[in-house]
């Protein structure tokens, strides 16, 4: 059994019952579940949790979910102390929570074993959702784990790399020609019309839940206790505001001390509305076009940017844009001193850590979290130029004279 | 009948005209408004639009035509 006790509307506060629905049918914002965190904290302990599962469900009392969990193996992911690229930037105190490392490479496995999960619960056969590569993957792998059929919608422009990583669960894979906008549309009549677990649709309030489990997670591998400052990517800007509202959970239920952790937010410059409002100093996210090599979080139009932005501004944190050419050479940097090879999303997250270390909004002694959310194989092409293999012959002359070793 | 939920964000220059009012009438749709921030230099509104499909269709071209930025109200659907 679960101790979520609703769904509330993150505007009004009118509440509805927990079952599939995307928003509120007065003011149109995103709902949100809600708990009975009394509860909730007469059963959760430190002990216990550390304990359970070595997996994100480690964390079930504090997720919406009644019944057995469809789960292919999520979480608990490595949170590595980053010293060499620390010492590049000049952090003394800067980890790496690395979820590429989860079934299916990226962070997105977390909010969607709990979507799904749920969609069973809701006796939904069909688990659907419209995605550019990471979203897509880990519907279609759900899907196949809990034997329920996916339909997974993509835009035409979307490269032969990432349909494989998708099409290999064997979902109904649907490439969608026209404009992204156009496939916008589409998805949000077709996720009207059918009885579908659509994902970020009718699911998403639950959907979101899964991301907070990136913030227990670090608190507990940090040994009990919030980072001084965190630094995450957003695209619709959901994880980030779910990472704040874990470690705000956990302190609530008394099992870290009261958080004072900055949430700072990283999104690539060609795709930056929630930074540009954050920069303006405004409440409202206007829609962009987006245009970045990061195409995994290019996002123009966010459903979660206001809460995201508040977030920011109210856990006296910041945003940060990054260029292509930074995030290129940020997903080097990151590869070539920690050994994490992270897609591009990865490179923005490293490129804002070293903006904002060098314009001092990082302090060297801050306990940093930096959280890399995509694995790089996805989106290899981008970095293509890094190959530069010395030719040689098979002789160890020829071998020799490569390396410039004299003989 | 059918029922699109949008976001208008007006720019100055037209926070002052009385488009939405328009909207309903010569398209003959009829617009509900859920959310809204207007000040004078700019404004956003977040409304439902009940009406034919065609009209619908047709009553947000020309809104757009005016300069008016059409948003869906969900944000965007495809993620990464
Ligand atoms: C690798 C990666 N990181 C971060 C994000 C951002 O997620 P959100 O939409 O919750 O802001 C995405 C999602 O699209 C992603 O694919
Ligand atoms: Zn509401």
């Amino acid at each position: 059994m679960s101790y979520a006790r609703a769904l509330r509307c993150r505007k009004c506060g009118q509440e509805y019952p927990l079952q599939p629905r995307s928003k509120c049918d007065f003011c149109l914002s995103p709902l949100e579940v809600t708990y009975d965190y009394q509860a909730m904290a007469g059963v959760v302990s430190r002990q216990k949790i550390e304990s359970g599962l070595k997996s994100m469900w480690r964390y079930r009392d504090l997720l919406p979910t009644e019944e057995a969990e469809v789960d292919v193996g999520t979480g608990f992911t490595p949170l590595i102390k980053a010293d060499n690229l620390g010492r590049e930037l000049g952090l003394d105190r800067l980890y790496i929570k690395n979820d590429c490392l989860n079934p299916t490479y990226s962070f997105k496995d977390r909010p969607v074993s709990v979507a799904a999960t749920k969609a069973r619960e809701f006796g939904f056969d069909t688990l659907a959702c419209a995605s550019t590569g990471n979203l897509a993957a880990s519907v279609a792998a759900h899907a196949a784990k809990a034997g329920m059929k996916a339909y997974v919608f993509v835009p035409s422009n979307v490269e032969q790399g990432k349909l494989v990583g998708i099409a290999i669960y064997n979902p109904v894979l649907v490439q969608v020609e026209g404009s992204y906008d156009d496939v916008n549309r589409l998805c949000s009549v077709v996720a009207q019309k059918y009885n579908w677990g659509f994902i970020n649709v009718n699911l998403r309030p639950y959907y979101a839940e899964g991301s907070k489990t990136l913030g227990f997670e670090v608190a507990e591998q940090l040994g009990w206790r919030a980072p001084d400052c965190v630094i995450a990517p957003t695209a619709s800007g959901l994880m980030f505001t779910r990472i704040w509202k874990g470690l705000d959970e956990l302190a609530m239920l008394g099992l870290i001390e009261p958080i004072n952790t900055h949430m700072f937010l990283a999104q690539a410059a060609g795709s930056a509305p929630i930074a540009n409002a954050f920069a303006a100093g405004t409440l409202h996210v206007h829609p962009v076009k987006p245009d970045t090599i990061a195409t995994s979080i290019a996002i123009g139009n966010p459903a979660d940017g206001y809460y995201a932005l508040q977030v920011a501004r109210q856990s006296d944190g910041g945003a940060c844009t990054v260029t292509d050419e930074e995030t290129i050479a940020a997903m080097k940097l990151l590869a070539q001193t920690e050994g994490i090879f992270a897609e591009a999303v990865g490179g923005v997250v490293i490129g804002a850590l070293k903006k904002m270390t060098a314009a001092g909004m990082l302090k060297k002694d801050d306990l940093t979290v930096a959280f890399i959310t995509g694995a790089g194989p996805r989106t290899q092409e981008i970095v293509s130029d890094v190959v530069q293999p010395l030719t040689i012959k098979a002789n160890m002359e020829s071998l020799e004279e490569a390396l410039g070793v004299i003989a | 009948m059918s029922r699109r939920q949008v976001m208008f964000t007006f720019p100055q220059e037209l926070v002052t005209e009385p488009l939405i009012f328009d909207l309903g009438r010569q398209f003959n749709v009829v617009t509900s408004i859920r959310r809204a921030d207007v000040s004078e230099n700019k404004g956003w509104v977040v409304l439902e639009l009940e009406g034919n499909e065609g009209d619908i269709e047709q009553g947000l071209a020309w809104i757009s035509g005016k300069g008016v930025r059409v948003d869906p109200v969900d944000g965007d659907i495809v993620e990464g």
